[in-house]
Order: structure tokens, then sequence, then C-alpha cells
């Protein structure tokens, strides 16, 4: 199994880099106009609901991007294909960028809404796990100079971080916390009114755009990184 | 497929499992140390009385809010099964409502009575417009 990215991949995603910027500005324009113009306030939490649209999209793709990592992190074991580290790396940043983005906005939500700003509930307590995961994931690569054991080490990590996630996922239905349940499943009717899941679609959008353009360039730079670090090692 | 690779495939399946089975048996050895409170009811039966702090959780019952002053609350929380009265001095959260979901910390003294040093509002899963929960009461069709 050979997946190595020829020349003419890597050139696609170097010229959908300015496509992505842009088609991520108007996104968010959108987004940014439906949600704090167009949307209603909430019956009950006012304004301060508004939070909301970036926080579910920032945490939900924060939980996408780990899966990624974990995911590549295996098939990296198993095949021990380089592009499988790469991609790993690459999601990593802008994972962890995305947790910090959820635990600070839901901080700011939590005060006025609960009268706090952190609590240690199963589902706080597990997302901030979450960031210290991806730090460690980020910092084990870095520090480690070998670089096929810092992929093996790092690697291992991800892997065994990932219990972590249906953790988060399913903590506010097993265990009593003060963060609430899901307000959108599979298995029920959302209880959010449409006027509000319409931007909170939007920005979901908006927020996937923004990952895959960071990702990729992350990718190209992780590339270019590896071709670097196999350089030295013919030296 | 080569032989290598099933090789690692099947070392990594294996300490999967037991990986899993472990982490399984952690979390659920932990289930009662991880909830962030209880219900009355739960509180009640363990009887968990004393200077230990513990968590209360539930709905503020309806009409049960008295204040006498000096910003000292009572009020009674409630899990549809049992009921504890709470007494609180300080300032109640801007959500905290007669029907919502509240979780205090305090200590739990004897005969389903609560003094409690903090307040804090829980939020539910719903996300509604003013003009739609009107509406909604109006034909009848809200239930709190």
């Amino acid at each position: 199994m050979n997946l190595k990215l020829t020349n003419k991949q890597i050139s696609i995603i170097e010229k959908a880099n300015p496509f992505l910027i842009v088609s991520t500005i108007v996104a968010f324009t959108f987004g940014l106009y439906f949600s704090l113009l167009q949307s209603p306030p909430d019956y009950i939490q006012g304004d301060s609901m508004r939070i909301m649209y970036i926080h579910v999209p920032s945490a939900w793709f924060a939980l996408m991007a780990y899966t990624i990592l974990a995911g590549s992190s295996v098939l990296w074991f198993i095949t021990r294909n380089p592009i499988f580290s790469i991609i790993a790396r690459s999601i990593a940043q802008i994972g962890m960028i995305f947790t910090l983005i959820s635990l600070v906005t839901g901080s700011i939500w939590g005060k006025p809404t609960w009268g706090v700003w952190w609590v240690w509930d199963a589902r706080l307590t597990s997302m901030l796990l979450l960031f210290f995961l991806y730090l460690a994931y980020i910092f084990l690569w870095q520090s480690i100079t070998n670089k096929d054991l810092a992929s093996k080490i790092s690697a291992a990590l991800a892997i065994v971080g990932f219990v972590n996630i249906p953790i988060i996922k399913f903590s506010v239905d097993w265990w009593n916390t003060l963060h609430q349940p899901a307000t959108i499943s599979k298995l029920s009717a959302p209880s959010i009114d449409i006027s509000m899941m319409v931007p909170l679609f939007i920005m979901t959008f908006a927020t996937f755009l923004f990952l895959i353009t960071v990702f990729f360039i992350r990718l190209r730079i992780e590339i270019l990184d590896n071709k670097i670090v196999r350089m030295r090692e013919v030296k | 497929m080569t032989d290598t690779v099933k090789k690692r495939l099947i070392k990594f399946l294996v300490s999967l499992i037991i990986f899993g089975i472990a982490i399984l048996i952690i979390v659920y050895n932990l289930r009662d140390n991880i909830v962030y409170f209880y219900s009355p009811s739960e509180i009640i039966e363990n009887n968990q009385t004393g200077s230990q702090i513990v968590r209360l959780g539930g709905l503020v019952e309806s009409e049960s809010v008295v204040s006498d002053g000096d910003s000292i609350f009572h009020f009674k929380i409630t899990d549809g099964q049992e009921q504890i009265s709470v007494k609180y001095q300080g300032i109640l959260p801007n959500l905290f409502a007669e029907e919502k979901g509240v979780v205090v910390e305090g200590i739990y003294m004897n005969d389903r009575r609560f003094i409690a040093n903090k307040v804090l509002a829980k939020h539910d899963e719903n996300y509604m417009p003013p003009e739609v929960i009107k509406s909604l009461k109006e034909t009848g069709k809200w239930q709190e």
C-alpha cells in the first residue's frame, strides 16, 4: 500500500488555498450576520445564548479533529506509511485551538447562566483533559529529536487518549453534570427553534471551512518538514 | 496485506481490547464519584448528613421560593419523588427560577433540610425565542 501524495495532489492543495480562505470569510460573514442580527434571543438566557453559535461548532470539531488524529495514528501504526503521521500532526494544532475556543466561550457563557465561570463536572473536566491531550501530543512530537521514535510515542498517546472522546460525548448522559445534555441529537427531534438552528448550521459550515483551510496549510508545512527530516537523515 | 502489516494489526487489536476493558472497569467503578450532584432521593437514601459538603440538584418547586429579607432565601428542590428544603443566604443567579433546574452546594441536615452556601442555575437543552414560547403557551402546547 503506497499512499504517498503525488506532486499533482500537493499542487491541488496549494491552489485550493485562496479559494478556501475566501469561502471561509464569506461563510463567516453570513454566519455572524445571522447569529448576531437575524436570530432571536433565547426566552431565558437572552442574548448570551449567541455564544452558542461559536461554542457548539468549536466543540464539535474539537472532537472530530481528535477522531481524525487518533484514526490516522492507528493507520500509521499498522501501515507505517508516513502520510498518516503527517495527517495526524496537521490536524492536531487546529483541534487544540478549537478545544481552547470551546472552553473559553463556555466559561464566558457559564458566568451569566450558571453563576460561575467554571465547575469540575464531568463534561468540563473531560474537555479540559482533551486540551491537555492535544498539548501533550504536540509537545511530544516536538521535543523528541529522533522522529521515528517521536512518531511512535505521539501516535500511542493519540490512540490511548481517544478513550476520552466517548467520555466527553456521553458525560452529560452518564453522570449528573451542570452542563446540559445535547440539544441536537440523531435520536430525537432537536430542542432548538428553527430560527436558531439555521444560524447554528451556517456557523458550523463556516467553522468547517476554517478547519479545512488551516488543515491544508498545516498539511503543506508538515510535508515540507517531513522532507527536511528525511534529508537530514540521508546526510 | 503483507505479513508484517497483519501482525501489527493483530497486536494492535489485542492491546485495544485489553485497554478498552481496563477503561470500562475504571469508569464503571468511578461512576458514583464522577457525578457533579445528587438528586433529593439519593441524598435522603444515602443520608449524607454531617459536616461533609455535598451538591444537591433538581427542579425548584413551584411557589416554594420565600425570601425573609437580608437576602435569605428558602426554597424546595424536587426530583418528582422527594423534596428537600433549602436555606440560602446570598445572591441568587439571574436564571434562578421556579420550575427550573438548580444545583446547590452545602450541608445536608437531617429531616430534609439543606443549608446551601452556593447556588448555581442549571440550564436545560432547550433554545427558543420568546415569541415561540408565548404562542406555545397560548395554544397550550408548552409543558413545564
